[in-house]
Parts: C-alpha cells; sequence; structure tokens
C-alpha cells in the first residue's frame, strides 16, 4: 500500500486521538485533586519555581525541586500517574525558604504539577511536562 | 522489615544564629506503592512512609505527607533557620505504624 499525503494525516490524526483520549479520565482526577486543595478558588500563575529535569532517562527517582517564597504548603501532582498524588509540603515557621527538593516516580511521559497556597490564601501553580524513558510504576 | 530501615540526615554541626541551613535527608524504604504484582499475578500491598516531619526544639521546619509517587529510598532537602543552640527531630511514619526517629544537635556561636 502507497502512503498517500491523505491517508498520512488520517494515520496522524487518529494517533493523536488515541493518544489523547486515555488522558481524560486522569484529567478530571487532576481537577478533583486541586478542587480540594484550593477549595475551588482561583489558581493564579508566577510566584512558583518548579524545577525538573527535561527528559528523566528512569521514571523511578526523577529529581524534582519546587520553591514558592511566602507560601505555607505545596502540593505536588504528577498527571499522568495511576494515582497522581505525590505529596504535600507544609513549611513550619522555621523554614528558611518555603523550597524543597525530592525524588519522586513518574509513570510514562507526563506533566507534573505544582500548586503553592500563599500566606494570604491564594494559590499560584506551575507545570513542566517531563519526558521518560522507562517508567517507573512497575506495571 | 524494620532491620533495613536506616534513617541518615545531613545537617551543620556548627551555624550562625539566624542563618540558614541545608538539611539533607534520607531513609532505607522499600516504598512498596501497592500498584505491582507479584510474579504470581498477586498485588503487593502498599507500604510506603506517608509522613515527614522536621522540628526544631518542638517548632516545625517542615511537614510533608507523602503518596506512593515518591520514590524508593525517601530523600527530602530544604533548608531551615536556627534561632538559638538545640535539636532537629527528624520522624517518618511508616504505613505499618512504626515510627522512625533521629535527631541531630546544632551549636548557634
Amino acid at each position: 500500500m502507497e502512503l498517500t499525503r491523505r491517508g498520512a494525516l488520517a494515520l496522524g490524526a487518529g494517533a493523536a486521538l488515541a493518544t489523547l483520549l486515555p488522558m481524560r479520565p486522569a484529567n478530571a482526577a487532576i481537577e478533583d485533586r486541586i478542587a480540594a486543595f484550593t477549595g475551588g478558588a482561583d489558581v493564579g500563575e508566577g510566584g512558583i519555581t518548579l524545577n525538573t529535569p527535561e527528559i528523566a532517562e528512569n521514571g523511578n527517582t526523577v529529581p524534582v525541586s519546587v520553591s514558592a517564597p511566602g507560601a505555607v504548603s505545596i502540593m505536588m501532582l504528577a498527571a499522568g500517574n495511576p494515582n497522581p498524588d505525590v505529596g504535600v509540603f507544609n513549611f513550619g515557621p522555621l523554614a528558611a525558604t518555603q523550597a524543597a527538593s525530592t525524588r519522586i516516580r513518574l509513570a510514562g511521559t507526563q506533566d507534573v504539577i505544582a500548586i503553592a497556597k500563599m500566606a494570604d490564601g491564594s494559590f499560584v501553580q506551575a507545570t513542566n511536562n517531563v519526558k521518560v524513558t522507562i517508567g517507573g510504576c512497575g506495571g | 522489615m524494620s532491620a533495613e530501615v536506616k534513617p541518615r540526615v545531613r545537617v551543620p554541626k556548627t551555624a550562625a544564629a539566624g542563618e540558614s541551613i541545608v538539611i539533607k535527608t534520607l531513609i532505607s524504604h522499600v516504598m512498596e506503592t501497592g500498584t505491582r504484582k507479584d510474579s504470581d499475578g498477586n498485588v503487593i500491598p502498599r507500604q510506603i512512609i506517608n509522613r515527614f516531619t522536621c522540628d526544631f526544639n518542638g517548632e516545625s521546619v517542615i511537614d510533608v505527607n507523602i503518596e506512593p509517587a515518591v520514590s524508593t529510598n525517601p530523600y527530602f532537602e530544604f533548608e531551615a533557620v536556627v534561632p538559638e543552640t538545640g535539636e532537629f527531630t527528624f520522624t517518618w511514619y511508616d504505613d505499618n505504624g512504626e515510627v522512625y526517629t533521629t535527631t541531630a544537635p546544632v551549636e548557634v556561636s
């Protein structure tokens, strides 16, 4: 079979659709988690820095760090994991900076989301895409 | 199980009052996610560290709720201010009810 331009386009559109479809329920779960954390408040941009590698060779240990000056707590989510929760960092009065680093598992290429709750009750969000070569959930 | 769990922390021995110091912690733990299966297809039950806290003289520095997405041998790095000479207390809470603690003194000169 000769691959025509039309055929190739249809194939590409089909593939894009196939990758988007399984993401939908995961996105709903993400929105639920964000709503539970923010209480439905608007989430802004800026004031939060999320550092992740662009490409992670091993999804079992992906170094991430997050920093949000003035935050009281930061929630981290991995949008493409079977269970998107990663953790919540609550900063106490003796924290010098509202920043922390850890290592997380990523099941595959996906977005990592960090949402900070500021001292004044507002919320800011940062999202980074991480490409994962080998997934880290043993599934 | 608990014999394998070994907390390690790195804290400077001395600091100036009000200085911010970097603290690194690591604990050896399998962090079994509860989604993996063994060779017979049975789900391996979840067993993770679900909470980590760091206090200095009873005042909180950081308190982390941990989910299974945190890697094996959970590592945390953060910064703290030390107002006076005292002791950091690090506590890890295991799913099986065990609690691991370690302390590190800091002298303020």
